[in-house]
């Protein structure tokens, strides 16, 4: 058993209300400048939708992932020596075009002494060329609340299965936002297709990152990325991506999207698992048992004997307290209401989701009497249980029912509870929920402190440098670098 | 390790895993540095964004570099309760883009000017040392003026210093001060509670001057005027942690994620505690998704489905059974048991007005206030009795104003009556009128075939003089839902699949919402109220508050929380976000922005009927009052009126105010009335008498009467404001426009009787347009002068709204940059300027001041409920106050403007403070603020009284003046309001009477505020705040006629338009579309849709609609959302551009074709500058307009009633309001895109 440390997000699809805030804050520190214009390490997504860049989803066209080749597990755009062929020009990487051509306005023109037969508009000019565009035809959330038409917006993959033709009916339709930030994977093909070595997840927590300093700018892991959360940054020639806010995460805040999620529906916290099941789990024959094995390499936080082992492998006490009140481990595991991003890319996601309940009832069941005689059962629900399974577990919908079954129970317990103020029991049957862990699963899903959503220990910044000296050097040109971090990272998938 | 990764990895390995799939390094990894360094920073200071938006929310500025970088929401709000979710983190898009503004192309760096202008004016300096005289001559030359004037809008902005821009400016005002009067100067800027200082600054500069203040609530339609008339308050309403606290929430026409993101968790998580959710919407809305039902009524529609809903309560719980919460709330708190005359009238019998004391002459004859003091019938004593708590008593000083149940003048135990449906001396047919049936149909929506009057049997009593007849107005209530009462003769109630009023199916055929929906949702809605006692709440907005009719839709469903006992009650209610409205220190700001500490009163104008003059929209209307008379109403005398001669004899009751309030300059009045030796109000009287003066908006288009300089600050009012926005562009600003229709005269229609026609409307009225912002939003780009604004960064300021209980600070995380300058440092300087040149041509003056009939003063109770006109009446005695304006005499010295702005007035130690009718000592109060402010700097001019030169210093001011910021302050407010009520309150603020809130601990967190009687709800750990919380609690009246909840409005113009009592009505067909078709070639396709304009999820109103992150997850500009099936009719696809038009203009946008919207609407969520990606409108040649380009104000006359208890006037309280929602325009393809962006002119 190789014990790690993970942090790990879990996003409540449920209560997403599609702001976008994450997007907007996570932009502003992040990637606001040159070269990077078009990039946003957080996106939300509107669903039913083919997403940005362009149906990032559909692997058969961008060959994202990995894939098992004669039982062995290899990246799905190939193994090095063809990646190391195609290094000039790749098939499968995503151009300007598949994301969108970033614009600016010449606002000046308001601003201007001269004068006009008709009052001035700024236009838009493209940041790429300067020249100005005669029409945006396109920005990283075209289809936001179901902008588009459906047919178009209903060319992606999750709709695999499902009679999707009424889901385009005014009547029948359903929104579901997901929002994206890098998965922190367990098994990243990004660092496993990188020439130059320069992709590494971090060992202490996780973090999947790409060093500026060795990145040449290749740009495999664009394509490797089956999200697409990998970036080429135009104006440094280096790719960049999502940094889970280590600067923050570090010093035991949450990343800018879950500090700044006004629906609170982000979770971070510790996830402990056993490094020497990854190959194995990943190459898990059966795409549908992907979610089941996924689970079964985390370690209980609880368990004194998995305490003990990683106490022995050296990971800190206050890493291992985290991990015992991980919110991530009582949603994904606990109350199996989380789940990761289409396990079926075999890279063993680390940032998963509570799919939407929103059970609105469609018209022809309206007025029907659910549980309590007042709310709807989970057989009511507008989204396909097709499509969420799609999503998130390779298409098996039982987790997926069973999941959003639990939630519902947890609903009409809470209403016998505060409205007839006689618990019913019976609500939970067959849900696997005692009365005490709902009350807990609504406290944490419902109440959601801020103490409870972020459970994240600080880093051990004191074993990376000579700290005694960085505490008064730090900041200073050569304080930072005359003493190398003694960190150790992690590659992937040789 | 193979070759080929050693030669790519150059890195030493640590060690390989068992199955060899993963390497261990020791790769140092110093570059981490590179992500740590963009995350370091110098500075986090706290402040917030002042955008009307109701979010409120307290954010972190970041400072690097000397750079603001970046924002993010503080987490640090005072907790709620433990079973209760937190705040944190308050925020949304928009927010966190605002430091994009701050560096960028579209901020206003320097004071701009237009070109014309500045050269008119510098080469009449030349001529003229005196400014003011330099001013004079180009207003004395139309050829100069028009130069400038002509040129709004039209680019042509150029740089100049701060010293000329203030001195222009000053000169402007000063010289229409002299020629026309003060109150031809206006200020528009909204909703104070969103930036206090800012707001007080430019409206306290006005105040001191004498300029109009103009409403901003009523005129965005924000304003439900059916809170007013309900409960007597603008609004008032839960905070959304309240939310929460209900097991039933409907959202009604409200799309909370988008337009309250910041409280939108606190809807989507208390599904978890298992609340009920519906949303009634007719598109699928953001809000939508997290509705356990979702339905849609046909857009408009809405008071249907309310009225259906109303039909099951009281069916299944007042009369099918009896509960017992339901029947003992209505008799408390509503005036569901008090009495109303049924008349004869036309040979049918009708409900008439409240029954009040002075209807028994013989009984009540020494009664104070008997006309105002209404009756119920007592079951104890068997008698008609006058309860406590009524308006009469509120203002005898009787200490009997509260709502204990007994009998005012015996002080015994009483029970109210609800039905005489057991107990009556006769039954009644009597007629209701109906407007949904063939009569009033609107072509775009559904009939049903019902007559226009319906009889129904009521039970009635005689008077014990035999006099007069009266019934309840619960049974009229019940007779009014089509429900029957059972009695002798009377059919039953008809069952809910009959076509009969108001069943559900009767809503189904109007609405197009299944029977079924209706009648489980009401089911459960009353089942949840009776269970919780009250905790179901509607949480209601602007998607049907902004149609003309929103009384109805906004009543029907006010009806539904009063009989299920549901208002005032933690976790019910009624929950009306539109606009932020609460400033919660509201009476410690007050005196700061009107300079109630100088001068009382200020000039106040309700906005919507100053517009609609103003920029003669009145010219253009086409909505008759026949289309809106009730049909058992005088048809004849109405049809002879329009609604600008409503307004107008409104204002001349005293009912509205006006602007500019006479056809004369107040000042030379007062003058005239000193030099011959009168008294003010008796000089005034007898030149309105004899015709010698009348009220100026007899006739709006004489030069004498326009509005000739404005203010613009905190506002983007032409573009976003400005409902009919081409007319303002034509009339009011003589720049560019795209009116398209013709007027009155052209068309051959009836000619207003009231108002003087002149056949040639003015265009260009205004002399000066002065706005202040920091962007180059549309109004700057069409103003004469541009100053530029502090951002919301660097600046001091205080913010507050409904939806949570803390006040907050803006502060500066840095100075203003380039040379923008806070609004306080604007108007202060602007105020130095008019310090400085009025000597020579204004001195003390006297100014002579209309005030109309307050709410909440004793002029509420005035001589005018018959609405009877002065003017009319010959033999009427005219007296200010009662039957007209109160005219009052105020001195002005304008050599001392600026040492009045900068500090603390006498009046406030003479006057005292208040507000909404209760008055306190504030001595002490001032005396704090002296220390505070640094008064006591020896040989200050200001004479030892407070500063106010500085941010910081107003908000100290407000903090400290008012009750709930300062506890002493609110503890001496409920002393004053149990003199009034004679019940103990002081309980409600006495735990926190030492605590005093200053600006400097606010900035450390947010702080809640203490509870005090300015509103009706408390702040508490027991309970969240809820509107109406100490009136069912506390037992204070709410201030209406019968100080109950009033469902039934007796005022004699609510009876003739048939609002009585609720209804349903369609939207009114404004007419725009004439001669409109007959513009199209005849084969291109196009089609006519209801236009919408609901709440935008990238912007705020206008602000952020220039922003680039906003414009880049938006879709880079204007657009417009369509259903597929109706793009496919047009064979258009998403992206297309189209152009939407009407008579009232033109505007451009692209498409959004998606599936949730509903075949007919087209939805183009507001404000979209144009500014941004707009092209020219093929059918009018000239840039495309915004939203507003093709809406045209159309007055309510019963927005108009004043003096009259809670119909009574107050700023942004009660007043007409800006309905826009009942719009129809004509889509089609733009087949050619113009940009017409080259200039014609360098500068």
């Amino acid at each position: 058993m190789n014990i790690r440390a993970q942090i790990a997000m879990v996003m409540n699809l449920d209560k997403c209300i599609g702001c976008h805030t994450c997007s907007v804050t996570c932009k502003n520190v992040w990637t606001s400048r040159k070269g990077v214009e078009y990039v946003w390490f957080n996106n939300v997504e509107t669903k039913p939708g083919i997403g940005y860049p362009d149906e990032w989803e559909n692997q058969e066209r961008w060959k994202g992932g990995w894939k098992i080749d004669k039982d062995r597990l290899t990246p799905k755009m190939g193994n090095k020596l063809g990646i190391m062929k195609n290094l000039f020009a790749s098939p499968t990487m995503p151009t300007i075009d598949d994301y969108y051509e970033p614009f600016t306005f010449n606002y000046s023109i308001l601003h201007k002494g001269s004068k006009f037969k008709t009052p001035p508009t700024a236009r838009p000019h493209s940041i790429l060329t300067g020249k100005v565009m005669e029409k945006i035809e396109k920005t990283p959330n075209w289809e936001d609340d179901l902008g588009g038409e459906f047919k178009n917006r209903s060319k992606e993959t999750n709709f695999k299965n499902v009679p999707k033709d009424i889901y385009g009916e005014f009547e029948n339709s359903f929104i579901m936002y997901l929002p994206r930030i890098c998965e922190h994977c367990l098994n990243p093909t990004c660092v496993a297709v990188c020439p130059s070595g320069a992709i590494y997840k971090r060992e202490e927590d996780g973090i999947v990152l790409i060093d500026q300093d060795r990145c040449r700018g290749w740009r495999q892991c664009v394509s490797g990325c089956p999200y697409k959360k990998v970036y080429f940054n135009w104006e440094t020639h280096k790719s960049e991506k999502c940094t889970f806010c280590y600067p923050r995460i570090e010093v035991g805040e949450s990343t800018i999207c879950s500090e700044s999620c006004v629906g609170r529906i982000r979770y971070i916290g510790m996830i402990l698992y056993d490094a020497d099941k990854i190959k194995e789990v990943a190459a898990t024959p059966d795409e549908k048992d992907l979610y089941e094995e996924h689970l079964n390499m985390f370690l209980d936080p609880n368990d004194p004997e998995v305490i003990a082992e990683a106490q022995k492998q050296g990971i800190h006490h206050n890493v291992l307290e985290a991990a015992a009140s991980s919110p991530i481990y009582k949603m994904a595991i606990d109350w199996k209401v989380a789940f990761p991003l289409h396990p079926e890319y075999r890279t063993l996601p680390m940032v998963w989701y509570v799919p939407p309940l929103s059970p609105i009832q469609s018209a022809v069941n309206s007025g029907t009497i659910g549980m309590n005689g007042i709310l709807p059962d989970v057989d009511d629900m507008r989204i396909s249980h097709k499509y969420l399974a799609n999503l998130f577990t390779a298409g098996d919908e039982k987790p997926i029912k069973e999941a959003l079954k639990r939630m519902l129970a947890m609903r009409a317990y809470m209403r016998s509870k505060t409205v007839d103020k006689e618990i019913n029991t019976e609500v939970l049957e067959g849900t696997g929920l005692t009365p005490e862990e709902t009350e807990k699963m609504y406290h944490l899903m419902a109440i959601a402190n801020y103490k409870d959503r972020f459970v994240i220990p600080t880093s051990h910044r004191e074993e990376a440098k000579n700290v005694y000296q960085h505490q008064s050097s730090g900041g200073y040109p050569d304080g930072d670098s005359n003493d190398t971090e003694k960190f150790k990272n992690l590659f992937g998938g040789i | 390790m193979s070759l080929l990764n050693k030669l790519i990895y150059f890195s030493k390995e640590a060690s390989v895993s068992p199955d060899k799939h993963i390497v261990t390094t020791d790769t140092p990894r110093d570059w981490e540095r590179f992500y740590r360094n963009r995350w370091q920073f110098d500075k986090v200071v706290r402040s917030t964004h002042g955008v009307n938006c109701t979010g409120s929310c307290s954010w972190k500025i970041f400072v690097k570099n000397g750079l603001v970088t970046w924002e993010l929401q503080s987490t640090d709000y005072p907790e709620t309760r433990p079973d209760l979710p937190n705040h944190e983190p308050r925020g949304c898009p928009r927010g966190a883009s605002y430091s994009w503004y701050l560096y960028s192309a579209n901020r206003v760096k320097y004071p701009m000017i237009r070109g014309a202008l500045a050269k008119a004016y510098r080469k009449a300096k030349e001529q003229h040392k005196d400014p003011v005289v330099a001013w004079e001559s180009i207003m004395d030359d139309p050829v100069k003026r028009n130069e400038y004037v002509s040129q709004r809008g039209l680019g042509g902005l150029i740089r100049l210093d701060w010293e000329e821009a203030q001195e222009i400016i000053a000169a402007a005002n000063i010289y229409t001060i002299k020629k026309y009067g003060p109150d031809r100067l206006a200020g528009f800027t909204p909703i104070p509670a969103m930036s206090m200082v800012s707001y007080a600054s430019g409206t306290r500069y006005l105040s001191l001057l004498g300029g109009t203040i103009l409403s901003f609530y009523d005129f965005y339609c924000d304003l439900p005027p059916s809170s007013p008339q309900t409960w007597g308050e603008q609004t008032d309403v839960p905070e959304s942690a309240d939310w929460y606290n209900s097991s039933f929430l409907m959202l009604w026409g409200s799309n909370v994620p988008v337009t309250r993101t910041p409280d939108a968790p606190f809807y989507t998580q208390v599904r978890y505690k298992g609340t009920k959710t519906i949303n009634i919407s007719p598109d699928f809305n953001e809000a939508a998704k997290f509705a356990d039902l979702w339905i849609k009524p046909k857009q408009g529609t809405d008071a249907a489905v309310g009225m259906a809903m109303g039909h099951v309560i009281l069916k299944e719980f007042y009369l099918d059974k009896k509960t017992p919460y339901f029947e003992n709330y209505v008799k408390q708190y509503s005036d569901l048991p008090f009495l109303v005359k049924v008349e004869e009238k036309n040979g049918r019998f009708v409900a008439g007005r409240v029954v009040r004391a002075s209807d028994l002459d013989a009984k009540y004859a020494t009664e104070e206030n008997a006309d105002w003091k209404p009756l119920l019938y007592d079951e104890k004593s068997k008698e008609l009795v006058i309860p406590n708590g009524t308006i009469g008593s509120r203002w005898d000083k009787s200490k009997k104003w509260n709502l204990e149940m007994v009998n005012v003048s015996t002080g015994k135990e009483i029970s109210p009556q609800l039905s005489f449906a057991n107990d009556f001396d006769e039954v009644k047919e009597v007629a209701f009128p109906y407007f949904g049936g063939d009569d009033y149909k609107h072509e775009y929506f559904n009939a049903t075939k019902h007559e226009e009057i319906i009889n129904r049997k009521i039970p009635v009593r005689k008077s014990p003089d035999g006099k007069f007849l009266y019934c309840t107005i619960f049974d009229l209530t019940i007779a009014n839902y089509g429900l029957s009462l059972g009695l002798p003769g009377e059919a039953p109630s008809p069952e809910y699949t009959e076509d009969a009023l108001y069943t559900p199916a009767w809503q189904e055929k109007i609405t197009g919402v299944p029977a079924s929906q209706i009648i489980s949702t009401a089911r459960q809605f009353a089942e949840n109220a009776e269970k919780t006692e009250g905790k179901s709440m509607i949480i209601i907005g602007c998607g049907v508050n902004q149609w003309f009719h929103t009384d109805m839709i906004y009543r029907s469903a006010i009806n539904m929380l009063v009989f299920c006992g549901c208002v005032g009650q933690s976790g019910g209610g009624w929950s009306h976000y539109v606009g932020q409205e609460k400033l919660r220190p509201q009476t410690g700001w007050l005196p700061l922005a009107f300079a109630l500490d100088w001068h009382r009163p200020p000039r106040h104008m309700n906005a919507t009927s100053y517009f609609y003059m103003h920029t003669s929209q009145w010219r253009y209307e086409k909505v008759g009052l026949s289309e809106l008379i009730s049909p058992l109403a005088d048809k004849e005398k109405w049809s002879k009126m329009s609604m600008i001669d409503c307004n107008v004899k409104s204002e001349r009751m005293g009912w509205l105010p006006s602007s500019p309030q006479l056809n004369d300059n107040p000042i030379k009045l007062g003058h005239q009335a000193a030099e011959q030796g009168k008294d003010v109000k008796n000089f005034i009287t007898e030149k309105l008498k004899n015709n010698e003066l009348s009220i100026a908006s007899e006739d709006p288009d004489d030069p004498k009467n326009f509005p000739r300089n404005m203010f613009i600050w905190r506002s983007n009012l032409l573009a976003s404001s400005a409902k009919g926005m081409e007319y303002f562009m034509k009339h009011l600003l003589g720049a560019q426009n795209s009116v398209m229709g013709d007027d009155l005269k052209t068309n051959g229609q009836q000619l207003p009787q009231e108002v003087k026609w002149h056949d040639k409307a003015p265009e260009g009225k205004l002399d000066l347009l002065v706005t202040l912002d920091f962007r180059m939003s549309t109004s700057a780009l069409h103003s004469d002068i541009v100053l530029p604004a502090a951002t919301w960064y660097e600046k001091n300021d205080l913010s507050t709204t409904d939806l949570h209980p803390f006040i907050h600070p803006f502060s500066n995380a840095v100075d203003p940059v380039w040379e923008s300058r806070t609004d306080w440092n604007i108007f202060k300087g602007l105020a130095k300027k008019v310090s400085e040149l009025s000597p020579g041509h204004l001195g003390k003056e006297r100014d002579v001041v209309l005030l109309p009939m307050q709410h909440d003063s004793p002029m509420e109770i005035s001589e005018t409920a018959y609405a009877k006109d002065w003017k009319e009446e010959k033999d009427l005695e005219l007296k200010p106050g009662k039957n007209m304006s109160d005219i009052i005499e105020v001195i002005r010295d304008y050599p001392d403007t600026y040492q009045r702005f900068t500090s603390l007035g006498p009046l406030m130690e003479e006057l005292g403070n208040g507000g909404k009718g209760i008055n306190w000592d504030t001595k002490e109060e001032v005396e704090l603020l002296k220390k505070l402010n640094l008064s006591s700097i020896i040989g200050h001019k200001t004479n030892g009284r407070a500063l106010i030169e500085t941010d910081i210093h107003a908000a100290e001011m407000i903090l400290t003046l008012a009750p709930e910021t300062n506890g002493k302050v609110a503890v001496k407010a409920w002393e004053a309001l149990e003199k009034i009520t004679g019940r103990k309150l002081r309980h409600l603020a006495s735990k926190r009477e030492d605590e005093q809130i200053r600006f400097k601990d606010l900035l450390h967190q947010p702080r809640k505020i203490i509870t005090s009687p300015i509103w009706s709800g408390v702040e508490s750990h027991e309970v969240s705040y809820n509107a109406g919380y100490t009136n069912v609690h506390e037992l204070i009246p709410w201030r209406t006629l019968t100080g109950r909840q009033s469902l039934y409005q007796d005022h004699p113009w609510m009876i003739d338009f048939g609002e009585n009592l609720v209804c349903y009505k369609p939207p009114i067909d404004t007419k725009s579309l004439k001669g409109m078709i007959q513009k199209l070639d005849g084969k291109e396709k196009y089609m006519i849709l209801n236009m919408m304009t609901p709440h935008n999820k990238w912007t705020i109103h206008s602000t952020w609609s220039d922003n680039l992150l906003m414009l880049t997850l938006g879709r880079g500009g204007p657009v417009a959302w369509l259903s597929e099936d109706d793009a496919k009719k047009m064979d258009l696809i998403d992206n297309d551009w189209v152009e939407v038009y009407n008579q009232n203009g033109a505007t451009v946008v692209r498409l959004v074709v998606s599936q949730r919207i509903p075949n007919g609407a087209m939805i183009m969520y507001h404000n979209q500058e144009r500014t941004v990606n707009m092209p020219v409108s093929q059918i009018t040649g000239n840039r495309g307009g915004v939203h507003n380009s093709v809406s045209r104000l159309c007055l309510k006359p019963t927005h108009m009633i004043g003096g009259y208890a809670q119909l009574s006037y107050g700023l942004n309280y009660y007043g007409t309001i800006g309905a826009n929602r009942d719009e129809f325009v004509i889509i089609r393809k733009l087949n050619k895109v113009e940009w017409m962006d080259q200039p014609i002119e360098e500068n």
